[in-house]
């Protein structure tokens, strides 16, 4: 509660990975999203929470490019830095991004969708699991290497060729899909329809899907949703894996405080579509404004003791 | 004799009805009011009949065929009451069932028998007797405990073998027939040849309807701009041959997918089917009114006929036949046509289970899956849809190449919405997305229909009715009937892209079927 401003532990304000400057997104009269600023530190793990409505999903919609906001900026970074001169430049110019080498910036809010987990690194996951049911768990996650693939076919041409080098690469696809499926624990699913499979393993295929994507920034609605206390810490362990194994940040909107308290470096609350606060996870934890938000209570005392029971 | 078979006696008819009991008098009874009804409603459209006289309109009565369509319906109510009423015995079934078929036979017999009621009795008892006899047999053999797990495991061992089995009967089917069916060579084989043209189209439209979910009804455009394509580039250039004309068509048709796909691609579901319906008849009216170019509804003539490495097919000096030393034969070209479009059909198929295997594939069944994950994997859902279009168009141009040079004829009646909808019967009967699916379909579709037109005993139970005319009416029957017993198609099981340890096929409930569907 009391750290200092910009400590070494405050990297979302020193090195930020992705930065929403004054997001807005409104349908028809309603604003969903209302001038919301944040970043997410690279190598941290964000949690974005609120009530129900409060707009979380819209946010990540906007990140992902299913909406387009109605203002403000979405700005990723690749490399160390905040490429300042590069930004402005991508801005003033027009440009959607601007790549050199393994460094660059990406104006999120310009580009298509689909063009944002392929060159500004960034997957996500759905609230409500959006997986190819009818294919295997295996298949699901070739499918998510399809724009590397796609390559290695020499855009198909090859493929239906067959030349080694496209039968190189789907090896690789393979042994990358099984090193996700090990440490998803869904190894042995591997062959089986993905529809087949129970909800808390298709919450796991889902995050592993996401991330044969190869992300720089892992995005994941409500991953703990109609988990079981075991399953949920098995998430947290495959989260904090992600984050220090593969230096992919992670996004998270959670509503599970006991995910939410464990493993958040970084925690924003938003409320009707406004941020209330913004701090570490035990800063966030013992706001006032956060608290009534969550119980709608005034007595802030008896608040903290119930937040505090639901994060032990 | 009638109670025999009544296990239970004493239940009042509403109940015993409820409960599926089957009680002869009821039954009887029952098939009596069906009878009536058939009888009063068949009346007007089966006994009664307009013939054309020399001043005009006369009115006939059919009294035989209003008579054999009240019997039937009655002999067929028995049998249905008996078959579907759960509790009656499986030798009430077989005896209804003889019945049935005795009444049948003896309709049918009336010729051969001259007419007369006893012997036609006679006829009818032995065959519904022994057809009784075959049923007994067929159901206590069904008895038997069945192995668990049978269905999934038995098809996918007996699949390759099958398959292989099926790729030598095609290679070799010209042969079979001029062998065994000399004195109708050439039907059959021109009826080989149609079924492989439909089995062709329905594989190019599963691409589009199976592999990527998008609905297209208005498939026989690219059909039609194949067909055309070759017609006027060997019309108007005559040193344009079918071999080079071929690839060019196939190209144009496929452009013709892209164009039309590209603004059509971003509607969804039914919004799409319509579209694609529309530009489907577009194409055609097109082709109807540009007379200058297409020559209108009068067509294109003179298509010329595929060569064979420059031989042509004809008598005399320099024909196929002459090179070769053999006797000239017409049976020759619809011999070389047949094998043109079994190498077609085989190179539909081969790309597309090459590219069902490729990302490009797997990215289209994905997409029927899920459209709005694809994006979040970083999928250009447009491109991929336009891919599938185009695959799917560019082989619909080939196989309308094919169509054109086997004809020598061209005009827009060839391509009207019908065919549309009977190709997309294949690939929905079929199984969408699956292959072997699409051969059964087209084989019982097409080879059906023209089946049914050689089916002269229609015309015997129900004299001076053609059963050509009722082949659609039989057609749409069938087709209902499919989709009650088989809803995802004869084949609906899917078969993985990528294995790791050991291929389970997906169960139809699985798989998604993709926009409009």
């Amino acid at each position: 509660m009391t750290t200092p401003l910009n400590s070494p532990a405050q990297r979302w304000l020193d090195t930020p990975l992705l930065s929403v400057e004054h997001l807005t997104m409104r349908f028809g009269g309603i604003v969903a999203v209302d001038d919301l600023s944040f970043q997410v530190g690279r190598g941290d793990i964000t949690a974005l929470i609120g009530p129900n409505g409060a707009g979380k999903t819209t946010v990540f919609n906007c990140l992902t490019g299913f909406y387009k906001p109605s203002e403000g900026r979405i700005v990723m970074r690749h490399g160390p830095g905040p490429h300042d001169a590069a930004l402005a430049a991508a801005h003033s110019g027009g440009l959607r991004h601007s790549k050199d080498g393994d460094s660059g910036v990406f104006l999120l809010e310009r580009m298509p969708d689909f063009e944002i987990p392929r060159q500004a690194g960034v997957a996500r996951t759905f609230q409500n699991i959006r997986l190819f049911g009818g294919m295997t768990v295996l298949e699901n996650l070739l499918v998510a290497q399809h724009n590397g693939l796609m390559v290695a076919s020499g855009y198909t041409l090859g493929g239906i060729l067959g030349l080694p080098g496209y039968r190189r690469a789907e090896k690789k696809a393979i042994d990358r899909a099984v090193y996700w499926l090990e440490q998803t624990a869904l190894l042995d699913r591997a062959d089986d329809p993905a529809g087949d499979l129970s909800y808390g393993a298709q919450r796991r295929l889902e995050i592993a899907r996401a991330m044969c994507t190869g992300p720089k920034l892992l995005c994941l609605d409500e991953p703990a949703a109609g988990l079981n206390p075991r399953e949920s810490a098995e998430l947290n362990r495959l989260i904090r894996t992600i984050r220090d194994e593969h230096g992919t940040s992670v996004l998270l909107i959670e509503h599970d405080m006991g995910v939410v308290m464990e493993i958040s470096d970084h925690v924003v609350v938003l409320d009707y579509g406004v941020k209330i606060a913004d701090g570490s996870a035990e800063t966030v934890r013992n706001d006032p404004k956060v608290i009534a938000a969550y119980l709608g209570v005034e007595d802030e005392a008896e608040a903290e003791d119930i937040v505090e029971g639901v994060a032990s | 004799m009638a109670t025999a078979s009544n296990i239970r006696p004493g239940p009042t008819r509403a109940a015993s009805l409820e409960q599926g009991a089957f009680v002869w008098s009821v039954a009887l009874a029952d098939a009596a009011k069906a009878a009536a009804l058939a009888g009063i409603l068949g009346f007007f459209f089966i006994g009664m009949k307009t013939d054309i006289a020399g001043d005009g309109l006369v009115l006939s009565y059919r009294w035989a065929a209003l008579g054999h369509a009240v019997l039937i319906v009655f002999l067929g109510r028995l049998l249905l009451d008996a078959l579907l009423g759960k509790a009656a015995p499986v030798t009430t079934q077989m005896l209804t069932a003889g019945i049935f078929i005795a009444g049948i036979a003896g309709i049918m017999t009336q010729d051969a028998t001259g007419g007369s009621l006893p012997a036609r009795a006679l006829v009818g008892a032995v065959l519904g007797g022994l057809i009784v006899a075959v049923l007994y047999g067929v159901a206590l053999w069904r008895r038997r405990p069945a192995p668990a797990r049978a269905e999934a495991t038995r098809q996918a061992r007996f699949a390759i073998p099958i398959g292989i089995a099926l790729v030598l009967l095609a290679l070799t089917l010209p042969f079979l027939i001029t062998t065994f069916l000399p004195g109708q060579q050439r039907q059959f084989i021109d009826l080989a040849i149609l079924i492989l043209t439909y089995v062709m189209l329905g594989w190019g439209l599963n691409i589009v309807v199976g592999l990527a979910g998008l609905l297209d009804l208005g498939y026989v455009a690219f059909y039609a701009v194949g067909a055309y394509s070759f017609a006027l580039l060997s019309t108007c250039f005559p040193f344009i041959g079918f071999w080079s004309a071929l690839p060019l068509a196939g190209m144009l048709a496929g452009m013709w997918g892209l164009v039309l796909g590209f603004p059509v691609l971003r509607l969804r579901g039914d919004y799409l089917a319509i579209v694609t319906l529309a530009f489907g008849e577009i194409i055609r009216v097109v082709l109807l009114n540009w007379v200058d170019f297409t020559n209108g509804p009068n067509g294109i003539s003179g298509v010329p006929k595929p060569t064979f490495f420059g031989l042509e097919f004809s008598r005399g000096e320099g024909g196929f036949a002459d090179f070769f030393g053999l006797e000239f034969s017409t049976i020759h070209r619809f011999i070389y046509l047949y094998y043109i479009i079994l190498a077609l059909a085989f190179l539909t198929n081969f790309v597309t289970l090459r590219l069902r295997k490729l990302p490009i594939g797997r990215a289209w069944e994905a997409l029927r899956e899920d459209e709005i994950a694809c994006r979040a994997l970083g999928i250009n859902t447009t491109n991929t849809k336009l891919t599938a279009f185009g695959i799917g168009a560019m082989f619909g141009g080939l196989a309308g190449a094919f169509f054109a040079t086997r004809q020598g004829f061209v005009s827009p009646e060839s391509f009207t919405f019908m065919e549309s909808a009977i190709i997309l019967a294949i690939v929905v009967l079929g199984g969408l997305g699956s292959q072997m699916g699409v051969v059964i379909a087209a084989t019982v579709m097409i080879g059906g229909i023209e089946m049914l037109r050689h089916i002269s005993f229609v015309g015997q139970i129900f004299p001076g009715v053609d059963p050509v005319q009722y082949r659609m009416i039989i057609f749409g029957l069938a087709m209902v009937a499919i989709m009650i017993w088989k809803p995802r198609g004869f084949i609906s099981r899917r078969n993985p892209s990528a294995v790791l340890k050991e291929r389970k096929s997906i169960g139809a409930d699985l798989v998604s079927q993709g926009e409009g569907h």
